[in-house]
């Protein structure tokens, strides 16, 4: 099946936001919007879902606690009593205060990174990858949304152009894939 | 974005727009690099190669190449460790606390103090690393299976704390940092022509195309970045004041080192993104986005974290005294009359004095004033340094042990080279990084951009006369209700009025006719198209213009229309008077 894609081009977010609304009040699903900076508010008005990154990134910190506190339990008090001063280590408990910083960095070290990680690869964004915006300038100072007719079924090509050119936009491109 | 008050300054100025934005900070980038920059990077490498070259040395000849004896066995190295340190410190404060604090100025210089910390930790790695002696072996300060039975690293020990921190801080302001950075390559790449450089920010930019999705991600990943970055940057420079605080070494035994540590950490890292920014935005040509309000900003962190320092000094003389313990009393009494005195005195002047002249608004507003401040107390910072490792120990428990310390030409190389390495990596930084958060800074520019908040330029009708926004409210259906505080500028008159407004105006600037005429468009905001609206109203001479006073120009607004308030703040009558003695 062929697929039309009509690209919108506005030269200002606000305009932006203002024709995805009232495009989505007619119904029509709004694929991407592609910016130069996060537009506020866009997400509901397209319908792009919150993301769980912040959930990840708690599992992983809870990674990381795991492992700091499994590995120093091993280190310092099963494999190797260190006998500092007299006071060996005899459990974890006791001992506990000297163990928190590293704790502590090795939870922000999994955070940090295990998110870090998951937002390159969800994006798909790593390095050489091509860039897929449809306009150099969206990385400057224009804002383009898409909008494809596979999409759409109650719409056609030119009904979709007709509601966008009613719209504030700059530019309008259709391509056919 | 959020309607922002108009008592607030804005913190982008002139008449920007999105474009702008990104044409102000990629010039830098596209254009030739300016001779200053090329001498200054040599000068640098210069330096950064000796200091290299007595790294090599030392590493060859063992640390006995340095000023260290019995009783001082811990001096500059660690000096130098701590001082670079703290200047990591600002960047990520920047970032992090103030993202979470929602303030709005940090987007102009948080860019440039990442870097700056980022350099600035690397330099700070330096010297644990070479003090090891056999750099070679440098991975055994991590817990990695061995081959010498169970032999772990000490898990007590806060100078294994201190490899946990540093490293998870480095690498984490690192990720923090490329994050930020990946958009904005994104960026430069779309606008290179050279297939080559296109081909390199490409790669840098790691495809990034602005979508929605990804760009919600950013928001979300930036935002538990900070979150998790805040403690710790918190967290660092405790762990190094443990490295001091947890010995029983008299003048190190105090529990007041962390966020006395802290404070100082912040205090310095401030001073040094002071020095940087004030010659960036200079030299880039960014006044318009890092400007005295910013200045001013971040000198008052400056003159807080540097009062909180200053306090804490005072505690610890007053602790010394108070506890009683004669060897805590005789090192503090040491610091400030023995032979170090010099030092303690530097100290004290640098950092606790001087920020206390922040308190006066003329000075924490004046850039020169500002400059010289940042550069005193990176000295006072290093000499607190030096005065807290030194004095502590070259005077202990053991008489017969006293002992002076007298850095080596080494010790001077190794720390002067660090200082090399650092300008060389920042001036390169400068030149092919952004050094703005373009993307960041265009978020901002509709709330806090002086053309969105006083209405001219792009920014004109953006905000309705009830305060609402010109195209919409980014809250979904709440109505977005502040009241515009500003005074009506354009009154509708009727044509008797402004016919009597045109001859009042030209009665008290005098009038003058097309012969006459000078080149209004030399006024540095005048264009054309005002130049005529000039002549239609009788304007035609730079004297005419001179005799301008504020009432005048409210007759010119009446009579124009077109750029209210803008004689007035781009002082036209200066201008023309200028112009006319030429």
């Amino acid at each position: 099946m062929s697929d039309t894609i009509i690209y919108a081009m506005y030269d200002d977010d606000d305009k932006l936001v203002d024709g995805a609304k009232m495009l989505v009040s007619k119904g029509i699903h709004v694929n991407e919007v592609f910016s130069p900076m996060p537009i506020h508010g866009i997400d509901d008005v397209i319908g792009v879902r919150h993301t769980r990154l912040g959930i990840a990134a708690f599992l992983y910190g809870l990674t990381g606690l795991m492992l700091a506190t499994l590995g120093m339990k091993y280190f310092m008090i099963d494999d190797w009593m260190m006998n500092i001063g007299g006071k060996p280590s005899f459990s974890y408990l006791e001992n506990l205060p000297a163990f928190i910083p590293i704790t502590f960095e090795f939870t922000v070290l999994c955070a940090a990174h295990g998110m870090a990680i998951t937002y390159f690869l969800r994006n798909g964004t790593l390095p050489g990858m091509p860039a897929t915006n449809p306009d150099p300038r969206t990385t400057d100072d224009r804002f383009v949304m898409e909008i494809r007719t596979s999409e759409n079924s109650k719409y056609s090509a030119s009904d979709i152009q007709a509601l966008v050119r009613s719209t504030d936009f700059v530019e309008l491109d259709e391509k056919t894939v | 974005m959020h309607r922002e008050s108009d008592i607030r300054l804005p913190l982008i100025l002139g008449d920007k727009t999105y474009h702008q934005i990104t044409e102000d900070v990629c010039r830098p980038i596209e254009n030739q690099a300016p001779r200053g920059w090329y001498i200054l990077i040599s000068i640098a490498a210069v330096i950064a190669l000796y200091g290299v070259g007595c790294i090599l040395y030392l590493i060859g000849e063992g640390i006995g190449t340095w000023g260290l004896n019995n009783t001082v066995d811990w001096a500059w190295d660690i000096t130098n460790f701590v001082w670079w340190v703290g200047i990591g410190h600002a960047g990520t404060l920047i970032s992090a606390v103030l993202l979470l604090f929602r303030q709005k100025w940090r987007m102009a210089v948080n860019r440039s103090a990442e870097a700056m910390t980022i350099f600035a930790v690397i330099m700070a790695a330096t010297f644990p690393g070479i003090h090891m002696g056999r750099l070679w072996v440098s991975y055994w300060v991590l817990p990695l299976p061995n081959q010498f039975g169970s032999l772990w690293v000490n898990f007590n020990s806060p100078l294994l704390w201190d490899v946990f921190a540093i490293s998870t801080y480095f690498s984490v302001s690192l990720v923090f940092w490329y994050i930020g950075l990946i958009p904005d390559f994104a960026t430069i790449r779309d606008r290179m022509t050279k297939p080559l450089t296109k081909k390199i920010y490409g790669i840098l930019s790691f495809g990034w195309s602005g979508r929605a999705k990804h760009w919600n991600r950013f928001e979300i990943v930036s935002l538990v970045l900070a979150g998790i970055a805040t403690p710790l940057v918190f967290s660092v420079h405790s762990i190094v004041s443990f490295d001091f605080a947890t010995s029983v070494i008299p003048g190190w035994h105090t529990t007041i080192f962390p966020p006395y540590f802290v404070a100082g950490a912040v205090f310095s890292g401030f001073a040094m993104v002071q020095t940087l920014m004030l010659i960036v935005r200079k030299v880039m040509k960014l006044e318009a986005y890092i400007h005295t309000k910013h200045i001013e900003y971040m000198n008052i962190v400056i003159m807080v974290t540097g009062s909180i320092v200053g306090v804490a000094y005072l505690t610890e003389l007053f602790m010394a005294w108070y506890s009683g313990v004669e060897y805590e009393s005789y090192a503090f009494l040491n610091r400030a009359t023995g032979p170090y005195w010099w030092a303690y005195a530097s100290m004290m002047t640098c950092n606790v004095i001087s920020p206390q002249l922040m308190w006066f608004k003329k000075l924490r507003t004046s850039l020169l004033f500002t400059f010289i401040i940042s550069i005193v107390v990176n000295i006072g910072m290093w000499f607190e340094r030096f005065v807290i490792i030194v004095t502590s120990l070259h005077r202990g428990h053991l008489p017969s042990t006293w002992s002076m310390f007298y850095p080596t030409w080494v010790d001077i190389g190794v720390f002067i080279g660090t200082l090399g390495i650092f300008t060389v990596l920042y001036l390169l930084y400068a030149r092919y990084f952004p050094v703005l958060a373009i993307s960041e800074v265009k978020t901002i520019l509709k709330s806090s951009g002086e053309n969105y908040k006083e209405g001219f330029g792009a920014g004109k009708g953006y905000y309705g006369a009830d305060g609402s926004h010109g195209h919409h409210d980014d809250h979904g259906n709440e109505e977005v209700s502040v009241n515009r505080i500003v005074e009506e500028k354009a009154v509708e008159l009727s044509e008797e009025a402004l016919k009597q407004n045109q001859s009042t105006l030209l009665e008290r600037v005098g009038s003058a006719n097309d012969s006459q005429a000078d080149d209004l468009k030399l006024i540095s905001g005048v264009g054309p198209v005002l130049e005529k609206t000039l002549n239609s109203v009788g304007i035609f001479t730079f004297e005419q213009v001179s005799k301008m006073q504020s009432e005048e120009y409210n007759l010119l607004d009446s009579l124009t229309k077109s750029f209210p308030g803008r004689a007035e703040r781009d002082d036209w009558s200066s201008q023309a008077k200028d112009l006319m003695n030429k």
